[in-house]
């Protein structure tokens, strides 16, 4: 069984059927590509995975629960974080702060524990510092410390909030096209990066992508979505000859690169 | 002028502090709008008048009585409409606010629109700034939390805060009930200072006021918050000499400020011991040679909001000796 079941999926917006009649599992352990041209609706499975958004029907079961309906947060505790097409990071704090308020979870004092600075208060939040620290550490981020995230060059802001969302401890790890805005260059760092993720933070990926290079070169199994409907399922080989997929993205005759 | 009349303008100051203080925290930590927190200090006024003057209680109990009543009412607004999206809390906060003012001004337990005289002088300047001592020192070390980042977390961004685990309703509410608790504490000082409670002291213009003064002084800033309480409560009394004109020339300091620097006096900055000790410090080399430095000096006393404030942080990453940090190199 898988690590996350989604079935029969659907969320509508009025009239319009964003993701209809959906249903895959991503494998525990793995790293899977969500594709599909502009508007398919991976985003949207995104939200109602997340919480973001309220399914119309159909179920999402994560780790043996059904979490569909819940709220962000709670599904956020439970185990699956995600970052933004668009970057949602909190823009005019440092790289820090960013990461430790992620790191919230990993104390347990309460209010007035910190408010009149009681008990493990100030071993908890050394213990919080250590983290972030050693996440700003791996990411690569320590040189940008105290830089303000708003100011910070598109790449590292991608960065910073893959480890924004990593230093919640995931077990499944959302990326909404963590390349878009990338170099060639950045973007085989960035796929080395995800890999890396996934053997440290012993997490599964599951990574929407338009760059194929990056969705054919890491992910073991790909879904394919095109207006809202699931096209097709299968490794990179598959779905790169597969005729519908090429003509979802391209047009009758044209061949997806790798 | 005389002592007499500095300390009771300290005293109005402070006064106003408590209740900006609170404020702070719901609009420049959590970056919730309110304009009904003059409702807040009424409703602590009067109850910490009724328990003192008609039970007989101590100030402090009076006082604390009097937050919590306003904490408690400012829960059952934010449960109804903390939910939805920012601007209807706001509007029912500016509601609730006149609403208080005109069922206060209808009761006549309380005097009603007259007012109620009599209730005993309790308050002077000692009291009034150990409660601000005891508000501030409470607030930073909230703010300086994860509590308190959560809170800047959904002033920043919510939905960013939602998925990384945060109730951001729960600290909504949190947020607003610590604030009203000031605002209550603060309206209890008002009547044990003037002796007197009117339902128009607690109007929409005090609730702005209180706004004002939190964006004067820079959002997400204690110190701006305290600079911009005594400012701003000193400068009507200090102009008042201009009669007419002073409220001209108070609204003209505002716009001024709001004008040259957007983002408050403080701009999201603290004034900290260490800032303090580095200023000094450079003042003491400098000062033969040149005086025109010290300008440049008062930005150095200006620490950086939510760095590390205990000053271990930066050390501390290589001494975990993380298993992660050594396998994994930093890369692009
Ligand atoms: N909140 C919303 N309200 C109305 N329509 C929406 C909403 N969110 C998404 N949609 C619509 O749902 C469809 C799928 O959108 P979605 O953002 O999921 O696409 P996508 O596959 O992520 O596309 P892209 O590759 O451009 O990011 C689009 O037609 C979009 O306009
Ligand atoms: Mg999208």
């Amino acid at each position: 069984m898988g690590i996350l079941e989604v079935r029969n999926l659907t969320k509508t917006f009025g009239g319009l059927v964003a993701v209809g009649d959906v249903s895959f599992a991503v494998k525990r352990g793995s790293i899977s590509g969500l594709i599909g041209p502009n508007g398919a609706g991976k985003t949207t499975v995104f939200n109602l995975i997340t919480g973001v958004y309220k399914v119309t029907s159909g179920e999402i079961v994560f780790d043996g629960r059904p979490i569909h309906n819940l709220e962000p947060h709670v599904i956020a505790n439970m185990g699956i974080t995600r970052t933004f097409q668009n970057i949602r990071l909190f823009k005019r704090l440092s790289v820090y702060n960013n990461i430790l308020t992620a790191c919230h979870r990993n104390a347990r004092y309460s209010i007035a524990d910190a408010v009149l600075r009681l008990r493990g208060f100030k071993a908890e939040e050394r213990r919080m510092r250590e983290d972030a620290d050693a996440l700003m550490e791996v990411m690569g981020l320590t040189r940008w410390r105290n830089s303000v995230a708003h100011s910070l060059p598109y790449g590292v802001q991608r960065r910073l909030e893959i480890a924004r969302a990593l230093a919640v401890k995931p077990k499944l790890l959302l990326l909404d096209e963590p390349a878009a805005g990338m170099n060639p260059d950045e973007t085989q760092q960035l796929m080395s990066l995800i890999c890396r993720i996934r053997e440290e933070f012993n997490c599964t990926v599951l990574v929407i992508e338009h760059r194929m290079d990056l969705i054919m070169g890491i992910c073991e199994n790909i879904i394919v979505l095109n207006f809202g409907r699931k096209l097709t399922e299968g490794s990179p080989g598959e779905i790169q000859t597969d005729p519908r997929v090429i003509e979802a993205y391209l047009g009758e005759g044209a061949k997806i690169g790798a | 002028m005389d002592w007499f009349y500095i300390k009771g303008i300290l005293i109005l100051s402070g006064i106003n502090l408590m209740a900006v203080l609170g404020l702070s925290l719901l609009t420049g930590f959590t970056g919730l709008f309110s304009f009904g927190h003059a409702g807040f200090m009424a409703i602590g006024a009067y109850t910490a008048a009724y328990l003192g003057v008609k039970m007989g209680l101590p100030l402090t109990v009076a006082l604390l009585a009097g937050g919590f009543s306003a904490g408690l009412v400012s829960l059952f607004i934010g449960k109804l409409t903390l939910k939805l999206k920012g601007d209807y809390f706001c509007i029912a906060t500016l509601g609730f606010g006149e609403a208080i003012r005109l069922i206060l001004d209808n009761v006549q337990t309380f005097g009603g629109a007259r007012g109620w005289p009599g209730i005993p002088i309790r308050v002077d300047l000692w009291n009034v700034a150990l409660v601000n001592v005891v508000g501030i020192a409470l607030l930073v070390n909230l703010v300086n939390s994860r509590h308190g980042r959560n809170m800047i977390a959904v002033r920043e961004e919510e939905l960013a805060a939602k998925t990384i685990g945060i109730d951001t309703f729960r600290y909504k509410m949190i947020s607003l009930f610590i604030s009203a608790v000031y605002a209550g504490v603060a309206g209890g000082l008002v009547g044990y200072y003037t002796g007197f409670l009117q339902p128009k002291m607690f109007s929409l213009n005090k609730s702005t006021e209180l706004t004002i003064i939190v964006i004067f002084g820079g959002i997400g800033s204690i110190s701006g918050s305290v600079l911009g309480a005594l400012l701003l409560t000193a400068l009507p009394e200090i102009l008042r000499a201009f009669a007419l004109w002073r409220l001209v020339v108070y609204g003209a300091a505002v716009i001024f400020i709001m004008i040259s620097r957007p983002e408050g006096l403080m701009g999201g900055k603290e004034i900290t011991w260490k800032g303090i000790a580095s200023l000094l410090q450079r003042g003491l080399r400098l000062h033969p040679a040149a005086k025109s430095q010290a300008g440049a000096g008062a930005q150095a006393s200006v620490g950086d909001r939510g760095g590390d404030r205990d000053g271990n942080g930066s050390a501390s990453g290589s001494g975990s000796g993380d298993r992660a940090a050594q396998s994994i190199k930093p890369s692009f």
